[in-house]
């Protein structure tokens, strides 16, 4: 631990994440945050008190012993710093970037306390990550192969990482996606400016290299089902991590015509098959000049900067609620109002208006005023009769969330699904079939990516718990899927 | 990556592929579809699965070459591959006896009807399929329909070949046939065709399938880009269908909704073209001055 007085530590003020201009990124994909150099990480890291508490650590979904962490960073040593990231945490360079820190580590700190600011904690876990994907070979120490066979359903964080920690652990996995590319929503719905695909690679490699095996253009459901998994192709155990992938659409009029796109479908246009750089690139997208994203998620934060990026002259975020309502991570709504985009907030869409031939051409929508809390606890938004107006637009974008995709749960009979179709599951991810297990936005609804990490983190634990005490010695029905 | 086993020509802009896809094979049902992406920068596109062999693990797609991806896919051969085939995607059909099953396919379309006279065969109706098009070069499958029907009519709207008129003017013959009532009919080809069979089968009170094919991205319900209007509904074509109800299909969103690209895929087959033409240039300048390329 460097030799600083707690005295000397409160004085460092925190460094601040260098970024790019917001008129010069928003007119590009390449990434907003620039990356933090050693010395103000350095720094940084010295404001950490090295409390008592450590309630940091009880803040994140993996529990990465955070202090220790800071620590190292603190006395420059960057590589017992990324063994420390690593050990808990498989995908250090993408959660460094994507998670609300604001509502985790960072808003228990005690340096954020009262008037103060927390520690910054996701820049440093992206600093470090960068640092490591740059400078350091980490080979992760694998445990003797057990001869269980894994299989996991989808490769987005919730697979990634129980691939991960399944591997570590000397068991033979096998993850099944079913597009084309490995990463799930990392890589067709969180836009490259924000989480570059190269860092995605980069954290997938890591797994290929851990003996992780990856199958693209699988539908489980379609091409498998779960049963033939576990009773023909010889896995052991497994784990549905297939995401809440089905758009929801609001049901008012106008929503099939020309230019209104799920925001599923917008972002993994421009993200999964790069329409941003078409015609060098095979996938179409409409650019509008005037764009309205409905939603004040992070999907729609993305759509709306996504919007700017390809051109439009007007993007706007239509949401109903107030700012202080919006569940989008604070940078990123801080960013979007940075390259332009306006809010235009306590306000509803009722219904799209299209042209002759079918083209959107503007959201009817009406004023609201907040009443008192709902079921969230959020002040329930009221309608204020008479206050009617259009905005006018080429390209309407609903980003009001996902629901379960009943591909894979429709197949499997013996799977118990809640009344919203997600799979039911305790704690450890147990379903109601024996040695199946599921975890994140497939059983908790769209959320967040760590806390899909921290699912798969969790059950990755439990099946290793459930093929060495209930399973005991492998099934060696059926040639391995390859 | 896909290996292509083999393939040929059936009309000058439309041929049949042969490709290893084991896994794809080993499921698909008729009625169901594909996805394909051709290369690293490729878009995904549907393709009906035409016929698989379980044994070999192949599946038989037949392609009409039209924009940029099903031309480039058009001039792979045996041996080329695909990066990428996924599937089997989308509803079965639902097979049943109905008596007497009446398949019509307008052009490529035909492709998507094949595999389901098969079945359709197979559970003891008795099969009629109309296969149709403008002019002699847009009838295709004629002959493999032969072998999965009991009766098959090749119609030309230009009457250069088989039934002069419409697939819809063979069918008014076929539904006053009193001597064999028709139990269903199944259909894929141009919106305005499968518009007009819907409709004259609506009053007839006829079961009428139609496979639709609008824009699709990932296939699998996610993107939701391939909506159409089924009664009240929204549905997703790749996973609620891609066959409905004929009779509850909203056609002019359909149709309105296939154009959204339009002007980007003249775009991509312009560009396209033009490449061509350098290389051709180049090429021919190159052979012009004794240079090898």
């Amino acid at each position: 631990m460097s030799n600083l007085t707690p005295k000397e530590r409160m004085k460092i003020a925190r460094q601040k994440m260098p970024e790019r201009a917001a008129d010069e990124r928003n007119k590009d994909f390449k990434e907003v945050n620039i990356g933090m150099k050693e010395e103000a990480a350095t720094l940084e890291a010295d404001r950490c008190l090295q409390c008592k508490d450590r309630a940091c650590i009880a803040g994140c979904p993996v529990g990465i012993d955070i202090p220790v962490f800071l620590d190292r960073i603190s006395e420059g040593d960057m590589e017992g710093a990324a063994k420390v990231l690593l050990d808990a945490n498989t995908l250090p360079g993408i959660t460094g970037r994507v998670c609300p820190q604001e509502e985790q580590c960072e808003q228990v700190c005690v340096r954020g306390k009262g008037k103060g600011v927390a520690v910054g904690i996701g820049y440093l876990e992206r600093y470090v990550a960068d640092w490591a994907r740059e400078n350091l070979d980490i080979k992760q120490i694998l445990a003797e192969p057990s001869g269980f066979k894994v299989a996991i359903v989808g490769s987005g964080p919730a697979g990634l990482t129980a691939g991960g920690e399944l591997a570590k652990k000397g068991h033979d996995v096998t993850i099944f996606e079913a597009l084309h590319t490995a990463g799930g929503v990392l890589v067709y719905g969180i836009p490259e400016f924000r989480l570059p695909n190269k860092v995605i690679e980069s954290e997938v490699d890591r797994l290929r290299q851990m003996g992780v095996k990856i199958i693209c253009n699988v539908v489980v459901g379609r091409t498998f089902t779960v049963n033939e998994l576990l009773e023909e192709e010889g896995f052991d155990a497994m784990f549905i991590a297939n995401g809440a992938g089905l758009p929801v659409f609001m049901n008012i009029p106008g929503e099939n015509l020309k230019g209104v796109y799920s925001a599923n479908e917008y972002l993994t246009r421009s993200n999964l098959m790069r329409a941003y750089e078409f015609p060098e690139s095979d996938t179409p997208i409409v650019r509008g000049d005037k764009v309205v994203v409905i939603g004040g998620g992070n999907v729609a934060m993305d759509s709306v900067r996504t919007a700017k990026r390809l051109g439009a002259k007007e993007a706007t975020l239509v949401y109903r609620r107030s700012r202080q309502e919006m569940p989008a991570r604070v940078e990123e709504a801080h960013h979007a109002e940075e390259e332009g985009i306006i809010f235009k907030l306590l306000c509803n869409p009722l219904r799209y208006l299209g042209t002759e031939d079918g083209w959107v051409k503007g959201v009817e929508c009406i004023q609201m005023e907040l009443g008192e809390p709902d079921d969230s606890g959020r002040r329930r938004p009221v309608p204020i009769k008479g206050s009617e107006f259009i905005i006018d637009c080429d390209v309407a974008i609903p980003a009001i969330g996902t629901q379960a995709n009943p591909l894979l749960t429709a197949t499997t009979p013996d799977l118990k699904v809640n009344r919203w179709g997600y799979i039911e599951a305790d704690e450890d991810g147990a379903t109601s079939m024996p040695g199946v297990f599921a975890g994140g936005d497939i059983i908790r609804g769209a959320a967040t990516v760590i806390l899909a990490m921290g699912d798969g983190k969790r059950s990755a634990a439990a099946i290793d718990k459930y093929l060495r005490e209930t399973k005991k010695a492998p099934t060696k029905a059926g040639a391995a899927a390859s | 990556m896909f290996p292509i086993l083999d393939a040929k020509l059936l009309a000058s802009d439309v041929k049949w592929f042969k490709i290893e896809a084991p896994l794809v094979a080993k499921h698909r049902q008729p009625g169901q579809f594909v996805i394909i992406r051709l290369d690293e920068t490729g878009e995904r596109i549907p393709l009906t699965i035409a016929d698989c062999d379980r044994e070999a693990g192949t599946i038989d797609l037949i392609v009409k070459a039209i924009g940029k991806t099903t031309i480039c896919l058009c001039e792979k051969d045996k041996g080329d591959t695909i990066t990428d085939v996924m599937g089997p995607l989308g509803m079965p059909t639902e097979i049943e006896n109905v008596g007497h099953a009446v398949l019509i396919g307008g052009g490529v379309g035909t492709a998507v009807i094949y595999p389901l006279a098969k079945a359709l065969q197979d559970v003891g109706n008795y099969v009629s399929s109309i296969t149709g098009g403008r002019t002699k070069d847009l009838v295709v499958l004629e002959d493999a329909l032969k072998e999965v029907s009991d009766i098959v009519y090749a119609t030309t709207d230009d009457g250069s070949y088989g039934f002069h008129g419409t697939v819809a003017d063979k069918l008014t013959e076929l539904m006053e046939d009193k001597d064999r009532p028709i139990g269903a009919i199944y259909t894929a080809g141009p919106v305005p065709m499968m518009k007009a069979i819907a409709d004259m089968t609506r009053e007839a009170g006829i079961k009428t399938i139609v496979s639709l094919n609008p824009i699709m991205v990932d296939g699998t319900g996610m993107c939701g880009g391939c909506r159409v209007s089924i009664g009240t509904e929204t549905k997703f074509a790749c996973v609620d269908g891609p066959e409905f109800d004929g009779h509850e299909v909203d056609f002019r969103e359909l149709a309105d909704r296939l154009t959204a690209y339009r002007d980007q895929e003249k775009t991509s087959l312009d560009r396209m073209q033009q490449r061509k033409c350098r290389a051709e240039a180049q090429f021919e300048a190159a052979q012009a001055d004794g240079r090898t390329v």
